[in-house]
């Protein structure tokens, strides 16, 4: 075993030579390192390194992937030390509200001093996850070049890349299995970075480009699809006609996860049967998602392939009613599905009586800034599928209005939330039906889901929200606020009632210095707080960085702002120290 | 840094519809990034013509306890928390719905009135929803329990006990079934089920 011997001739700390070895275990190193290794989760790794001296290095010989939660909370340089044989990295960079345009550009998270770590330190590297990083085109070449065992790449949210850096990748990473870019923020330059893979390339197993606008060379698709055999994943953009997929699922019958182009051209009849008799040949099939533009007259091509379908991602399909109605008669075994609410409550009564196993729904708002009269779901269509849909767990559920007795339904048919995230778009919507505050609603969440990890509160919320939140919320690890609550007292509620909680996202609140100091003996147990546009101050934030040295305390200050309220603060726990990336509109106190 | 648009674009801190708590001075909202969010305030409907007022001024009778955020359409930063690539993905959808609908009548719905010889009441229908005569002829059919027999160019429902008849832009009375289904959707003002004998007169002409 060739990281064993690396092993014996690195170690050098005393407490490990090889009397003491013998004294204090009674098995080999080798032993206690494979069965250490074969520990998948993080939790358990965690706690096996904590026993022992020896337990803690046969941990991190072993440990093949690494997941970091915030870029900044390690430095690849301490990273590498502890886990010297690592394959796979897990990294996430911005704050979550960089979603939401909240965190300026050039804030940072870069990839690039990571992977020149990593080249040297994790020659063997197989597979980066990324999400919300900042990866330039010189880093994806670097990448190409680095790792000659490269095999998958993930980037969700970044930005900073362009197409030239996909076909750095297609070009020179020849163990390729996994190519998946979603949701990014990327310069689509051309067409041809689909013909950068070599005619001998034939490994690929996860294709998404679904985020592109422009064509690809669909040629080279075709033709890279026709020799990856081992195609489960492919997720294409919208630039792709109802023909061509035909052509592609063709190819591919073998696909377990198929994004579609754009759903709408003139087809023949020929056509039409054609592209039903490849959705049907198609007996693999879980996932669905794509459609973008929509003609609904040829949705039932879709019927054959919908019986075997796990997950169907509609969030980019904006049907009515009677066409999800339709579709979602064949869907009986959708445990996941992602709409948007043109649906409308009719939809989401169809959901409720076609698909009783779904355990996740979310529903998107097509056109979140409407004004007047504009439609979408309610409050009934929420309680028609917690009455068809006993197992539901997961909800993301953008609506303009809400009452607190449907919420308070909604958990008594499905008390087994884990994550609840209700947007009310109109801030500060008090229930429609009684104008009272929204906070009994939320109280009725966390008193009957006792279960509940994630939750997101919207609408009219006094103090009482939080004071629910603290008092009932015991596994609760990420609580998203905005426009919400009366005083420091209520997030003073959370900070004190919560064991768990690990990610706290407050914007808009009138949450001051007060509620920010009362968290001090708690962030170190957290990942992280972002507090925007509230009431802090910069002395509240200075005094908080000189009470917990081992947190980071930033501010992100804009031109021509106040210089003693603190717009944006991001607080974290770190064992790097503080950045030394940080650009010059983000204060380290 | 690039500035808030609030201040330096549209310069409407004067007026400014703000969604603090009250005792809130500085809200600003900077969207540095932010190349697609359109910022813009909508009236509420109890404001008056004369423009946006001020939050606090707000007239509504709610029995509002606290004077907690007022429920202003104020589109501010980042909210609803939709990303970006969601948000445009949707918006080119709608325009293309949009345009798609501007070409083929007025708007999402189109109700036209349906009166028959003999009863008591109108009805009322969204030509929209069918896509060709046949589907809005089963339609009417099933609405007032009659029928129409087959449609010919040349004897129009001859032989049928109804016949369906349409008012057209000009004011005219028109026979369903002689133009295209297009230019009837786009010229039909309401709809009439007369007795087949009326018909005749208009078929034979």
């Amino acid at each position: 075993m060739e990281c064993c011997n690396k092993r014996r001739m690195m170690k050098e700390s005393p407490e490990s030579n090889f009397m003491n070895r013998r004294g204090s275990s009674c098995f080999p190193d080798e032993v206690l390192e494979r069965v250490i290794g074969m520990l998948k989760s993080r939790k358990d790794r965690s706690s096996v390194s904590l026993v022992c001296k020896e337990w803690y290095n046969a941990e991190r010989w072993s440990r093949r992937n690494v997941f970091i939660g915030n870029c900044y909370s390690v430095s690849p340089e301490i990273l590498t030390r502890r886990f010297p044989n690592i394959r796979s990295v897990t990294l996430k960079g911005k704050p979550r509200f960089s979603d939401f345009n909240l965190v300026p550009a050039n804030w940072g998270a870069d990839i690039h001093f990571w992977l020149v770590v990593f080249a040297e330190k994790y020659p063997f590297l197989e597979e980066l996850r990324l999400k919300r990083m900042t990866v330039t085109d010189e880093s994806l070449k670097f990448l190409a070049r680095s790792f000659p065992n490269f095999k998958a790449i993930s980037l969700q949210n970044c930005d900073g890349f362009s197409t030239d850096g996909l076909a750095a990748i297609a070009a020179d990473c020849k163990n390729l299995t996994e190519l998946d870019i979603q949701e990014n923020v990327i310069d689509d330059k051309n067409d041809n970075w689909l013909t950068c893979f070599p005619e001998s390339f034939t490994s690929l197993e996860v294709l998404n480009f679904s985020i592109l606008h422009n064509d690809v060379n669909f040629d080279a698709l075709e033709k890279l699809v026709t020799r990856c055999k081992s195609l489960k994943t492919l997720k294409l953009n919208k630039s792709i006609t109802l023909e061509q997929l035909q052509r592609l699922l063709f190819r591919a019958p073998q696909l377990c996860e198929l994004g579609t182009g754009s759903f709408s051209q003139e087809l023949t009849t020929q056509q039409y049967t054609e592209l039903e008799g490849a959705f049907s040949n198609c007996k693999n099939l879980n996932t669905l998602s794509g459609l973008w533009v929509v003609t609904p007259q040829y949705l039932p091509v879709l019927y054959p392939a919908c019986a075997n379908l796990t997950f169907l991602n509609f969030s980019y399909a904006p049907l009515d009613s009677d066409d999800i109605a339709k579709l979602l008669v064949h869907c009986a075994n959708i445990r996941r599905l992602w709409v948007v609410d043109t649906i409308e409550d009719k939809g989401l009564e169809a959901v409720g009586t076609h698909c009783p196993l779904l355990e996740e729904l979310r529903v998107f708002p097509a056109d979140p800034f409407a004004e007047g009269d504009a439609r979408g779901v309610t409050d009934s269509g929420f309680i028609a599928v917690s009455q068809g849909c006993r197992n539901l767990h997961y909800v993301l559920y953008f609506c303009r209005h809400m009452t607190n007795a449907a919420v308070a339904t909604v958990v008594q048919n499905c008390p087994d939330f884990t994550h609840f995230r209700l947007c009310i778009m109109n801030p500060g919507q008090p229930d429609y039906r009684t104008s009272e505050p929204m906070d009994e609603a939320f109280g009725a969440v966390v008193k009957t889901c006792s279960k509940l990890q994630r939750l997101a509160i919207s609408g009219l919320l006094t103090d009482l929200t939080f004071e629910y939140i603290g008092k009932y919320a015991k596994n609760l690890e990420t609580l998203s606020v905005a426009f919400a609550g009366s005083s420091d007292w209520g997030m003073q509620c959370v900070l004190e009632g919560c064991p768990k909680l690990r990610k706290l996202e407050i914007r808009d609140c009138p949450f001051g210095n007060a509620a920010l100091l009362s968290g001090l003996e708690k962030y170190e147990s957290m990942r992280s707080l972002w507090m925007s546009d509230c009431k802090v101050t910069m002395n509240g934030c200075r005094l908080l960085a000189k009470e917990m040295p081992r947190l980071n305390v930033e501010v992100i200050k804009e031109d021509g702002s106040d210089d003693s309220q603190a717009e944006r603060v991001y607080v974290y726990r770190s064992v790097a120290g503080p950045r030394r990336d940080a650009p010059p509109f983000v204060l380290t106190l | 840094m690039e500035p808030s648009i609030y201040q330096s674009e549209l310069n409407l801190e004067a007026t400014e519809l703000r969604l603090g708590l009250p005792g809130r001075t500085n809200n600003k909202r900077s969207s540095p990034e932010d190349r697609s969010m359109s910022i813009s305030i909508s009236k509420n409907s109890s404001v008056d013509s004369s423009g946006p007022s001020n939050a606090t001024d707000h007239d509504d009778d709610d029995d509002d306890h606290q004077n907690s955020v007022q429920p202003a359409k104020v589109q501010v930063v980042g909210w609803p928390p939709v990303r970006s690539f969601r948000r445009n993905s949707m918006q080119q959808q709608k325009q293309k719905k949009d345009e798609h609908n501007n070409n083929n009548g007025d708007g999402s719905a189109m109700y036209v009135k349906v009166s028959m010889a003999g009863a008591p009441y109108l009805r009322k229908i969204d030509l929209n929803i069918y896509n060709s005569y046949s589907q809005l002829l089963n339609a009417l059919q099933n609405l007032f329990k009659c029928s129409f027999g087959e449609y010919s160019e040349r004897e129009g429902y001859n032989g049928s006990e109804y016949a369906p008849t349409y008012e057209d832009k000009d004011g005219d009375w028109m026979l369903v079934g002689d133009v295209p289904w297009d230019m009837f959707t786009c010229s039909c003002k309401r709809l009439r089920i007369v007795k087949g004998s009326e018909a005749k007169g208009l078929a034979s002409l």
